[in-house]
């Protein structure tokens, strides 16, 4: 199949998430109180706002996961290729990896690898 | 000579495209009809699929914990995982009244569909695949990371610390062992010059890339499984829904079929990474051969290209499965500790390495 099939494993997807949940919503028993409806903690209400502030971390994470990412995209032309070109796009990637792993190290030396 | 498989599935859904076009001319009609019976026999396979990996999760589990597991409903309990499923669907699905309900209730569909669309270019058998698309792997890669969006958004809407907790480490593990997984899998690539599966099934004809591949392959191999097992949030990668700290993570909200629909993706997931570490690394559907031995090469074409993609899949389901109950779960500084100081530092070396081997062609 073509393109197609994007389209059809989505429907297949959709239909088979949202049936099961509308199936289950046709057969389980419903009954409405307040409690069931609060957020599950440990017995007692919630205190202030769920939407807490989180670690700042996982932004930093995010951060050099992207200079990452953006380096596998590039690496993958380079990969099919680089049987035809041979040396020369080997050493190429030498260079590309090298500027990279020194972005890396600097992220470690500046400890944003470091979870506090 | 070697004689590939005579028989397989390749001639079934030939046979099926053929009758299909002769009915119905080569129009839209035999499209949909052919969308119909793509989309109702992935169904038929998948359910099934995660009713078997449910039921062999707890026997694996209680097997290595010395207990029996589940033996009660239906024959050696096998029909367990299908009570339980009925008995979700009897569930009242609750939703949080402070919660955002739109996007609690689009969280598990987008994680079912994005598991779904990964199905596309996998190679179930010889020349039996949904979509065999130029850049296969690529598109799993960029697929597979569309799930960190319905966990994130499941976690956020929920209205609940443990929730939200839950998903910004999923978040962070995700998004950091994708990138082991990408020059893992990049490091097959150099090798093979092609993204398409089927080609990359090809050039194992000869023996699979962990054989062919001298040390590299082993290396990215070992680096892959890790990767995807804290990719699809398993244990001991689980800290996203670490029962003692977190409830039960990004879904502590959802309950019946919601929470239902996280567990199939799951599992589906799990098929996924497997079928993919098996395609790369052990050579899909393609029969294990030795050298000269012309016999024994004979008596393994007989055995289907079915039968060989489910088995190395299922090996490999295996050892993600025992990883649960042989390793303690990580702290999350550990967690990112392996990963950015020793994983990917490893993978970059090893890509290297293997680029090496395919410019010298040093290997087999």
């Amino acid at each position: 199949m073509g393109p197609a099939a994007l389209i059809l494993l989505a429907i297949c997807g959709i239909a088979f998430a949202g049936g099961g949940i509308l199936l289950s919503r046709a057969l389980a028993k419903k009954s409405a109180n307040v409690v069931k409806g609060e957020p599950y903690e440990c017995g007692i209400p919630t205190t202030g706002t769920s939407w807490i502030q989180f670690h700042v971390g996982y932004y930093l994470f995010a951060l050099i996961f992207l200079v990452f990412d953006v380096e596998l995209v590039f690496m993958y032309p380079w990969a099919v290729v680089v049987q035809k070109i041979g040396m020369t796009a080997f050493a190429e990637i030498i260079i590309f990896m090298f500027i990279l792993f020194m972005g890396l190290l600097y992220a470690w030396k500046k400890g944003a690898l470091k979870w506090m | 000579m070697r004689l590939l498989l005579t028989y397989s599935f390749s001639s079934l859904s030939s046979h099926i495209h053929a009758w299909l076009i002769s009915s119905m001319g080569d129009g839209m009609a035999a499209l949909v009809a052919e969308m119909v019976i793509v989309g109702i026999s992935l169904i038929v396979f998948l359910v099934p699929l995660c009713f078997f990996l449910g039921y062999m999760e707890r026997k694996v589990a209680a097997f290595m914990q010395l207990r029996l597991g589940p033996n009660r409903v239906g024959p050696k309990g096998s029909m367990q995982i299908v009570a339980d499923t009925v008995k979700l669907l009897f569930k009242e699905g609750l939703t949080p009244t402070a919660s955002d309900k739109f996007l609690f209730n689009l969280a598990p569909v987008i994680v079912v569909v994005t598991s779904m669309l990964v199905m596309a270019p996998i190679a179930f058998a010889k020349d039996f695949q949904i979509w065999d698309l130029s850049i296969g792997v690529l598109y799993v890669t960029s697929i597979s990371s569309i799930a960190v969006i319905g966990i994130l958004m499941a976690g956020w809407s929920s209205y609940n610390k443990y929730s939200l907790l839950g998903a910004m480490r999923s978040g962070a593990q995700i998004v950091s062992y994708e990138l082991s997984i990408g020059l893992s899998i990049l490091s097959v690539i150099v090798l093979t010059g092609s993204l398409k599966m089927s080609d990359i099934v090809m050039s194992q004809q000869n023996g699979w890339w962990i054989f062919k591949g001298h040390l590299p392959m082993w290396i990215s191999f070992v680096i892959f499984v890790i990767a995807s097992t804290a990719e699809i949030n398993r244990a001991p990668f689980d800290l996203t829904e670490a029962e003692q700290e977190l409830t039960a993570g990004f879904h502590t909200e959802y309950s019946g079929m919601k929470f239902a629909m996280f567990l199939l993706s799951e599992y589906i997931n799990l098929f996924v990474v497997s079928a993919i570490a098996a395609t790369l690394f052990l050579g899909g559907w393609m029969p294990f051969h030795i050298g000269h031995w012309e016999l024994f090469n004979h008596i393994m074409d007989f055995i289907p290209s079915s039968i060989w993609f489910m088995g190395k899949t299922f090996f490999i389901i295996f050892i993600i499965m025992q990883f649960r109950w042989t390793f303690p779960r990580l702290r999350v500084d550990q967690l990112l500790t392996l990963e950015w100081k020793y994983l990917l530092p490893i993978s970059m070396v090893n890509i290297l390495l293997a680029t090496l081997i395919a410019i010298m062609g040093w290997h087999f």
